[in-house]
């Protein structure tokens, strides 16, 4: 610790070392907060002043103010080395800000439009006999495609995708697994609409299956499965060799060593893996357009006949282009919200509840 | 219960890499023998091929015969997971499964085999092995507690538990004390002079002193240079290779004139 703080080489103590010099002046604590403050207050006056119309730009001269007067502030009380540790984390935090603007600004946005038209009707009725122009109608029918055909996807995608990951890991060698792994990223950089008019062509057109939820969930497992395969495979190589070895060194065979010691040690990342990909998926409406066609009616089967989906409804809502439907897409957009966001917390709420515990 | 290891003309392989030539020896059943050499020297893969575990290393081959009595562990037809039942092993780091509790890390080998046992049995099996590896008063209150919350001493002497409970013929240990601190090794040699009356013991150290404690014979293992295999050097009674061995390369290396 010592030597860090004595051993100060700045141009001006480079001759001979001072004696010790622990103790340095300190900026108060307060300095960050009175600077930002300082710089806000400069950068509106400065755009009253000029009479720039953007509190974008605002802002972003107040930002640049904090940075240089912090620097200058903190080279001559504390030191250079000072000075460029709280210029890292100024632009830190500030890249920080950055990315949670738009992020807060789109939910509230969605919530403060959504909100409207948002309530026990909306969730509990379809749009059938509703005319676009019309107040009323409802979210049911596509709350009910999305639900069933993400969960039809799930189950086709999460196990494919959980074993091809466990051969990848556990048994994978040579050729054969380097082309799995290549295709597998291959597969992530399909675009959706290139999924749905695979199924379009293969299912519908091909084998003459009408529109289906079943078709769009075929179209969304494939979007699904490469996102599954590399987050499993990413946890299944956290888990440590020596447990594998341990296993084995019990006389357990590999599949059961697998079965019941790699995998439970990996299953909260692993479920996070699948509802991330879940959630990805659950905002598509591409492939919905092409192969589940879109319904004004409530569809409980998804082997038969056009359904709606939530992606779907906000695009034909906004489409529609009057009053009522914009209220109407912004309250399902933040359905759709919610739903991602539910699915999250039972996915963060299942890695904690399964994670490896080192409590006494 | 315990068995007499028997080998000979035995080469390890990491895929084109020779690791260790040819080596002979003979384990004696309810002894301790130690294996002690310079790092790198393939002490710690020598025992690995006792049970089977060479192989599961990318690369891992090996050339040669380890008998148990009177069978070939390498022989054709010889199933490796049941030759790991046979054989325990006991690793450098302590590695409790994270997952698991106290209880069922102890339990695990013959859960995860799939045994059909009834719980009193397996509580039985349980107290058995704990109190075998001198842990069964510290924890017997905690036995539904992660075996990950244990002191390092504690979770070594857990998995010493867990590879007595399958009852092993053999039980291989590589350095079990490197990662403890020096109460929590005495524990373990103790435990090591009382399992000795009921298992075939192998141990690798890096500690000529509990070489000298817990053994009864001592291999010393040595390699020509880097990249080169490592060889058995002589293996004898551990008072006379500690006293008076019969190859200067190993006087030298015991009394720290090494290189």
């Amino acid at each position: 610790m010592s030597d860090v703080t004595t051993t100060r080489p700045t141009a001006a103590d480079a001759a001979p070392l001072p004696a010790a010099a622990l103790h340095q002046p300190r900026l108060p604590r307060w300095t960050p907060a009175a600077l930002a403050a300082l710089a806000l207050a400069a950068g509106c006056g400065i755009g009253l002043g000029a009479g720039m119309d953007s509190t974008v730009q605002w802002g972003l001269i107040a930002a640049v103010l904090y940075v240089g007067l912090t620097y200058g502030l903190t080279a001559r009380v504390e030191g250079r080395r000072q000075a460029k540790d709280r210029l890292a984390t100024s632009l830190v935090w500030m890249c920080f800000l950055i990315a949670v603007v738009p992020l807060v600004s789109l939910i509230w946005e969605t919530v403060a439009r959504g909100s409207k038209v948002l309530d026990g009707g909306f969730l509990s009725h379809s749009m059938a006999g509703v005319l676009t122009i019309q107040p009323g109608g409802g979210v049911y029918h596509a709350i009910i495609g999305t639900l069933e055909q993400v969960g039809i996807a799930t189950a086709i995608a999460a196990p494919v995708g959980l074993l091809t990951a466990i051969y990848l890991v556990e048994y994978g060698r040579g050729r054969l697994a380097r082309a799995v792994t290549f295709f597998v990223d291959v597969m992530t950089g399909v675009p959706s609409i290139v999924a749905g008019l695979f199924i379009l062509s293969f299912w519908i057109i091909m084998l003459d299956n009408g529109y289906s939820g079943f078709a769009g969930s075929m179209a969304l497992a494939i979007l699904m499965m490469p996102v599954v395969v590399r987050s499993t495979e990413e946890m299944l190589k956290l888990v440590p060799n020596e447990l594998r070895e341990a296993s084995l060194a019990l006389g357990v065979p590999k599949w059961r060593t697998i079965l019941k010691v790699v995998l439970p040690t990996a299953i909260g990342g692993i479920a996070t893996g699948v509802m991330l990909a879940v959630a990805r998926v659950a905002g598509e409406s591409a492939p919905i357009v092409l192969l589940v066609f879109g319904s004004q009616a409530i569809n409980n089967n998804p082997f038969e006949g056009a359904q709606s989906s939530l992606p779907y409804y906000i695009y034909e809502q906004w489409a529609a282009g009057n009053d009522a439907s914009y209220d109407r897409a912004w309250a399902a957009a933040l359905v759709l919200i919610a739903f991602v966001m539910i699915l999250n917390l039972v996915a963060r709420g299942i890695a904690r509840w399964k994670a490896p515990k080192a409590g006494r | 219960m315990a068995k007499r290891i028997d080998v000979s003309g035995l080469s390890a392989f990491y895929g084109a890499h020779k690791a260790i030539d040819d080596i002979s020896m003979t384990v004696e059943p309810r002894s301790v023998t130690a294996f002690i050499g310079p790092s790198g020297c393939g002490k710690s893969t020598f025992l690995r091929t006792l049970n089977r575990m060479h192989e599961v290393t990318p690369g891992g081959r090996v050339e040669g015969k380890v008998m148990l009595d009177d069978e070939n562990l390498y022989g054709s037809g010889v199933d490796p997971v049941s030759v790991r039942r046979t054989v325990g092993m006991v690793f450098q780091r302590p590695n409790p499964f994270p997952t698991m509790s106290i209880y069922e890390n102890v339990a695990a080998g013959i859960r995860l085999n799939g045994g059909r046992i009834r719980k009193s049995e397996l509580d039985g099996v349980v107290e058995k092995s704990l109190k075998g590896a001198n842990l069964w008063k510290e924890v017997k209150d905690r036995l539904d507690k992660p075996g990950a919350g244990l002191s390092g001493g504690q979770q070594q002497r857990l998995c010493i538990a867990r590879a007595i409970a399958v009852e092993p013929q053999v039980l291989l240990m590589d350095e079990p004390c490197s990662a403890l601190d020096p109460i929590s090794t005495l524990a373990i040699e103790d435990l090591i002079g009382e399992l000795k009356e009921r298992f075939t013991i192998v141990i690798v150290t890096h500690n000529m002193q509990q070489a000298a404690r817990v053994s009864d014979r001592t291999a010393f293992f040595n390699l020509a240079g880097v990249g080169q295999p490592g060889k058995l050097v002589e293996i004898d009674d551990t008072e006379r290779i500690f006293s008076n061995p019969s190859v200067q390369a190993t006087e030298d290396y015991i009394s720290g004139r090494f290189g």
